[in-house]
């Protein structure tokens, strides 16, 4: 301790002095900021959200509260539970198969490439591109008249005239699932790349001097040392592709006849283009459910690091 | 000691893996040709593929991107700068590409400040609660735009706010301050301990320690985490849509949604030609940063 620090003893301290030295009021005023904004635009509007799905607002005007009748005329209307249903299948299978070509694609850089940093940069590039200007490059391939892909299969002879990719509901419902997953693996694979590349060579091969296939090399040293990072990566991309947005509005809107709204684009639809914004809010409230068991998952992903990947990596 | 962060940590960790063979010798060149470079470059090629379109098109004259007989789609004769010309000259393009660079500088400004102070005080000046803190703000990464949106809606209209980019500016940071901070607080636990003590000693503030010692330390940081910032702005799209809804205060993305689509059966060439100039300064400065962006997407998701 210095002669300076103990002349101001707390007991002399005048309250402008422990404002600005006192460890927990330093700390108020720095988070003041961040907290202000995510306070005024996040959690306001969060808790703001299921009020509004209680009440029947409108769009120029606040609602009164109704109770669950939001709720109630969403169970019985078809088109939600079919993008309900929709959502959850967009899901599952866009991230199945996210994570499949993600991880194969990831222990494919991970081998030893000329031009590797090269190779990684490419790869990236579909998610560095904003989301809705690929989309539309996707509507573009899609389409009716003038797709590439119905031109290619038509030329070698598989095809006879132009495939309704948007038209019809169940191409366009694969073909968004495609454009989904198209976006959707470089950000895993990078991502699980990254935890490749912290594993240590020396333990492939002590694993195969000790007799292991390239199977088992990776089910039991690849596989153990990424469960960590596969369940944060997978969490990420579980809630980003519930949620999404940006692709259906840009490709389809929802049509042909609602066949591939998500619960975000038909919230969009009914409370800001309907202007019932409390059915909106209701339908978005309605994805909370799911988006906190992802979160739940998340944390107990985040629970395994510690044992499994030893002190180094806090 | 400059150099003691994440980030080169992480690289030093991937040049070791690079360095070092492994055990690829063990593998025949046929046998590599057939399980690594086959599959590697048809995967390459249709990640790419979209992006070959969207440029071909965008040169491509008129004719011949709807007569696919007479001209082979896959390449083009005599481009033309028509389309990219009369988006340029002939629409607002100019103006919403400057809307979304000035909302997405401003939002990266407004929380890489907000974010410096907030994983600072977490890290380091540890207050009562930080630990809890930090968790939350993890949470509200979690948090996504699509259940916000409609609330929001009725905020910024109630704060006299609504179709004014300020909207925009005061909205985004609620997608980058949790990212951020979480970023930021990686980087910051790896500056020692006793720099702090020092200039403590020597009399300095908080505020002049963060300014004067943490910062130039965390130079790597602020950059992965500014320009992945910048990145998520330009994409965004929900609350672009939702809160403006006047032609010239678009930004890039809702613009080329609302306002290219016609009826028009040529309109594909100039649609692409917004596509691939909107998504150009990105990719620009994607090339420059690459580390940077890597760090900043993988960072994120291991602390």
């Amino acid at each position: 301790m210095t002669d300076a620090a103990l002349a101001t003893t707390p007991s002399t301290r005048s309250t402008w002095e422990r404002l600005r030295s006192n460890r927990d009021w330093l700390g108020f005023w720095f988070m003041t900021p961040a907290a202000g904004i995510l306070l005024l635009f996040l959690a306001y509007p969060l808790g703001l959200g299921v009020w509004l799905s209680f009440t029947d607002a409108k769009i120029g005007r606040s609602g009164s509260f109704i109770g669950i009748e939001n709720y109630d005329w969403l169970s019985d209307d078809k088109i939600f539970w079919g993008a309900v249903a929709f959502t959850i299948g967009y899901t599952v299978f866009a991230s199945i198969v996210k994570f499949a070509l993600g991880l194969y694609l990831a222990l494919l850089l991970n081998k030893n490439l000329p031009f590797k940093a090269l190779l990684r940069s490419i790869v990236l590039i579909p998610y560095i591109v904003p989301t809705v200007l690929s989309a539309i490059a996707f509507w573009w391939i899609y389409d009716s008249q003038f797709s590439i892909i119905s031109w290619a299969l038509i030329k070698l002879g598989l095809i006879d005239r132009n495939i309704n990719f948007l038209g019809d509901p169940w191409n366009a419902r694969w073909c968004l699932i495609v454009a989904n997953i198209w976006r959707g693996v470089p950000f895993v694979a990078i991502t699980l790349l990254a935890g490749l590349q912290t594993v240590s060579p020396s333990l492939y091969e002590a694993a195969t001097i000790d007799g292991a296939s390239r199977w088992q090399n990776f089910r039991f040293v690849t596989y153990p040392l990424l469960t960590p990072i596969i369940a944060v990566v997978m969490t990420f991309s579980v809630l980003f592709t519930f949620t999404d947005f940006q692709l259906i509005w840009a490709m389809t809107r929802g049509g042909p006849v609602n066949a591939t709204h998500l619960m975000a684009t038909l919230s969009y639809q009914r409370a800001i283009l309907g202007g019932n914004l409390g059915e909106g809010a209701a339908i978005a409230t309605a994805m909370i459910p799911f988006l906190l068991a992802a979160i739940m998952f998340s944390w107990f992903g985040l629970q395994k690091r510690k044992w499994q990947q030893g002190g180094d990596n806090d | 000691m400059t150099d003691a962060s994440e980030l080169s940590r992480t690289l030093a960790k991937a040049n070791l893996a690079d360095a070092s063979e492994g055990m690829s010798y063990l593998e025949t060149l046929p046998q590599r040709v057939v399980t690594t470079w086959i599959p590697l470059t048809l995967i390459l090629i249709v990640l790419l593929f979209p992006f070959y379109w969207m440029v071909l098109t965008a040169i491509k004259p008129d004719e011949q991107l709807i007569d696919m007989n007479t001209y082979n789609p896959f390449w083009v004769v005599s481009p033309t700068l028509k389309h990219i010309n009369k988006l340029l000259f002939e629409t607002r393009y100019p103006l919403w590409l400057w809307n979304t660079m000035y909302v997405s500088v401003l939002a990266t400004f407004v929380s890489l400040i907000a974010s410096v102070m907030a994983a600072y005080a977490i890290v380091r000046l540890r207050f009562r609660g930080a630990q809890l803190t930090g968790g939350l703000i993890f949470l509200a990464y979690l948090v996504p735009p699509s259940i916000l949106f409609i609330p929001l809606a009725t905020i910024v209209q109630a704060y006299g706010l609504f179709d004014s980019p300020m909207a925009l500016v005061l909205v985004y940071p609620t997608i980058l301050i949790p990212f951020s901070t979480w970023l930021l607080m990686g980087y910051f636990k790896t500056i020692p301990y006793e720099l702090e003590e020092c200039a403590l000693i020597d009399g300095a503030t908080r505020l002049q320690i963060l300014t004067r010692i943490i910062l130039p330390l965390a130079v790597p940081g602020l950059i992965s985490a500014g320009i992945f910032s910048l990145t998520l702005c330009w994409n965004e799209f929900i609350y672009a849509l939702t809160f403006i809804t006047s032609v010239q205060n678009k930004t890039v993305p809702v613009a080329i949604v609302n306002e290219f689509v016609d009826g028009d059966i040529y309109r594909w060439g100039s649609l692409m030609a917004g596509a691939l100039v909107g998504s150009l300064p990105l990719v620009i400065l994607y090339s420059f940063f690459v580390e940077y962006y890597v760090s900043a997407m993988t960072g994120a998701v291991k602390e």
